[in-house]
């Protein structure tokens, strides 16, 4: 072989790989995200951390006592062979001995979930109020009595029904320092399409600017006025000279 | 390669040995296929647990931990360190494999092996000739390049298109449109590439390759005084560059063993051979007889 087809072999070789491993930068890049129903197994904290690690064996979906867990296959939203639950079918039970995270052979899942209360799978959200029966004004609480966390993850705040002006509404509010995104409630929601949703915590979180301080934590924290000797105007009712 | 007209390639061998000893090891391969992939539909299929998970990675009998370090190799480039489970589960592998030759996975345990030597058998049935040729080495390229997109993305991506992985796990699992990318290796096979994927592009055989280079288990040309130039070991071989320098080796101290790191040790050359000049030995055997140096054929990489 010549020098000069030796370079010139090398070179096709080296931009056929190039483009091939620009494709896979591709492929990989778009499987990063997972789809919004899509909810992992407990012991994903990062989805990004979580594919670098996961070897899509699909032990989790084994040892998952409810078959609750499958892997994704080819034409899903969900990284190919990854572990994924779609909560309106069939949500997690929350096993007390986590079985998902016990089988998982390369720490994807993470072994240091060892209370399933403080997995954060997801968060549910009460996404549509305008179809929410209990924001209606009636009854329903299914969400709420479902909820493994009953009165910590999902409470009933009590407020006054406009519309009928002497009833109350028991408006379904989730607690994200509470809430695993099992999606029980998601599953028990009886309307046809769920009003409650688990979604990604990345989704449903906003986050507080880092410059902000809440003048009332920031005075308790203090234990008094922030800036001593300030006097403090009375405040003026609209339309009172 | 040049064939003898109205030569049929096996036909001396079925001849002197009949055609269960002419087939043998195809035979005891192809078992060893059903076996592996049985192993695995076992629990699903009874509920009988005997190996949970898929080539990536399993437990077998709720005991046994088995990884599959390729894909252990792309996680750690991808920045997680693994659990020791899964550790362990592919230093057994790996020791497995050393003693059988590397790449023993791709002959003796590969779902696809089945699909692409399909394509092989259309293709020679139908005499198909020609097609793109490129280097053997483009696997090690394509090897280098599933860790170098690992280490930037951070995600084992070669996982996401892998048809070996694919097809096992579609199997096992569900394929969903995953049956489309088995299909696409099949057709390049049989269409564009001669031994195309299997033989050239694979990065998994690559990567089992390189146990290969030093694993213990070897085809021998112990015979090789024997042979008698029909060229049917050539035509029957997935790698037939392995073969030239353990039949044909002119120096005095060359070695029979056929010790490429390609060589997949399935066993179709001690099949196909009529004189008996392979056999299976290890990397330890001694001398044995001269070869004898071809001078009817100049032997280049085969092209049945």
């Amino acid at each position: 072989m010549s020098r000069r087809q030796f370079v010139a072999d090398t070179a096709k070789t080296a931009c056929g790989i190039g483009l091939a491993g620009l494709a896979l930068s591709l492929v990989a890049d778009g499987a990063g995200a997972i789809a919004p129903v899509a909810v992992r197994p407990p012991g994903v904290d990062d989805e990004h951390a979580f594919q670098s690690a996961c070897v899509r064996c699909g032990l989790c979906v084994r040892d998952c006592p409810y078959d609750t867990l499958r892997l994704a296959t080819l034409g899903e939203d969900v990284a190919v062979g990854t572990p994924y639950f779609i909560a309106r079918a069939v949500p997690c039970e929350m096993c007390d001995d986590i079985p998902c995270v016990v089988a998982c052979p390369t720490g994807a899942l993470d072994k240091d979930l060892t209370n399933i209360d403080d997995a954060r799978m997801g968060l549910a959200v009460l996404i549509d109020q305008e179809t929410c029966l209990n924001f209606l004004g009636l009854r329903c609480d299914v969400c709420y009595r479902v909820c493994p966390l009953i009165g910590k993850a999902i409470t009933l705040e009590r407020r006054h029904n406009e519309r009928t002006g002497k009833h109350a509404e028991f408006i379904p509010t989730v607690h994200s320092e509470h809430c695993t995104g099992c999606g029980k409630c998601e599953h028990a929601c009886v309307l046809e399409k769920a009003a409650i949703k688990v979604v990604p915590k990345d989704l449903a979180k906003g986050q507080i600017g880092a410059h902000y301080r809440l003048g009332w934590e920031e005075k308790a924290k203090k234990g008094g006025e922030l800036v001593p000797g300030i006097r403090d105007l009375p405040d003026r009712l609209p339309g009172v000279e | 390669m040049h064939i003898r007209s109205g030569h049929m390639v096996g036909h001396d061998a079925i001849q002197a040995k009949g055609w269960f000893g002419a087939h043998k090891w195809l035979l005891l391969r192809r078992l060893s296929q059903v076996f592996f992939l049985g192993l695995f539909l076992v629990g699903p299929l009874t509920g009988y647990w005997l190996v949970k998970g898929n080539l990536a990675s399993s437990l077998t009998l709720d005991f046994l931990p088995l990884t599959d370090p390729y894909v252990l190799a792309q996680s750690f480039v991808a920045r997680h360190i693994p659990e020791l489970t899964a550790i362990l589960g592919a230093v057994i592998v790996v020791g497995a494999y050393f003693v059988v030759g590397g790449r023993v996975y791709c002959s003796w345990v590969c779902p696809l092996n089945p699909v692409t030597d399909l394509a092989h058998w259309i293709r020679q049935k139908l005499g198909f000739k020609g097609g793109a040729r490129f280097s053997r080495n483009v696997r090690y390229w394509l090897l280098a390049m599933t860790f170098a997109v690992a280490a930037i993305s951070g995600t084992i991506a070669w996982e996401l298109v892998n048809p070996v992985s694919m097809l096992h796990r579609g199997i096992i699992f569900g394929f969903g449109i995953g049956w489309l990318v088995v299909l696409a290796v099949f057709l390049f096979d049989l269409f564009v590439s001669n031994r195309g994927w299997c033989g050239h592009l694979c990065p998994v055989g690559s990567f089992y390759s390189l146990i290969g280079k030093v694993s213990v288990v070897r085809v021998s040309a112990a015979g090789r005084s024997k042979c008698n130039d029909c060229m049917d070991c050539y035509a029957v071989c997935p790698e037939p560059q392995v073969i030239q320098p353990a039949l044909k080796g002119t120096a005095p101290t060359s070695s029979p063993l056929i010790l490429s790191a390609n060589c997949t040790n399935c066993g179709r050359c001690v099949d196909v051979c009529a004189p008996d000049v392979f056999s299976f030995s290890t990397r330890f055997a001694g001398q044995s007889d001269q070869a004898v140096p071809n001078s009817q054929h100049q032997i280049g990489e085969a092209r049945p």
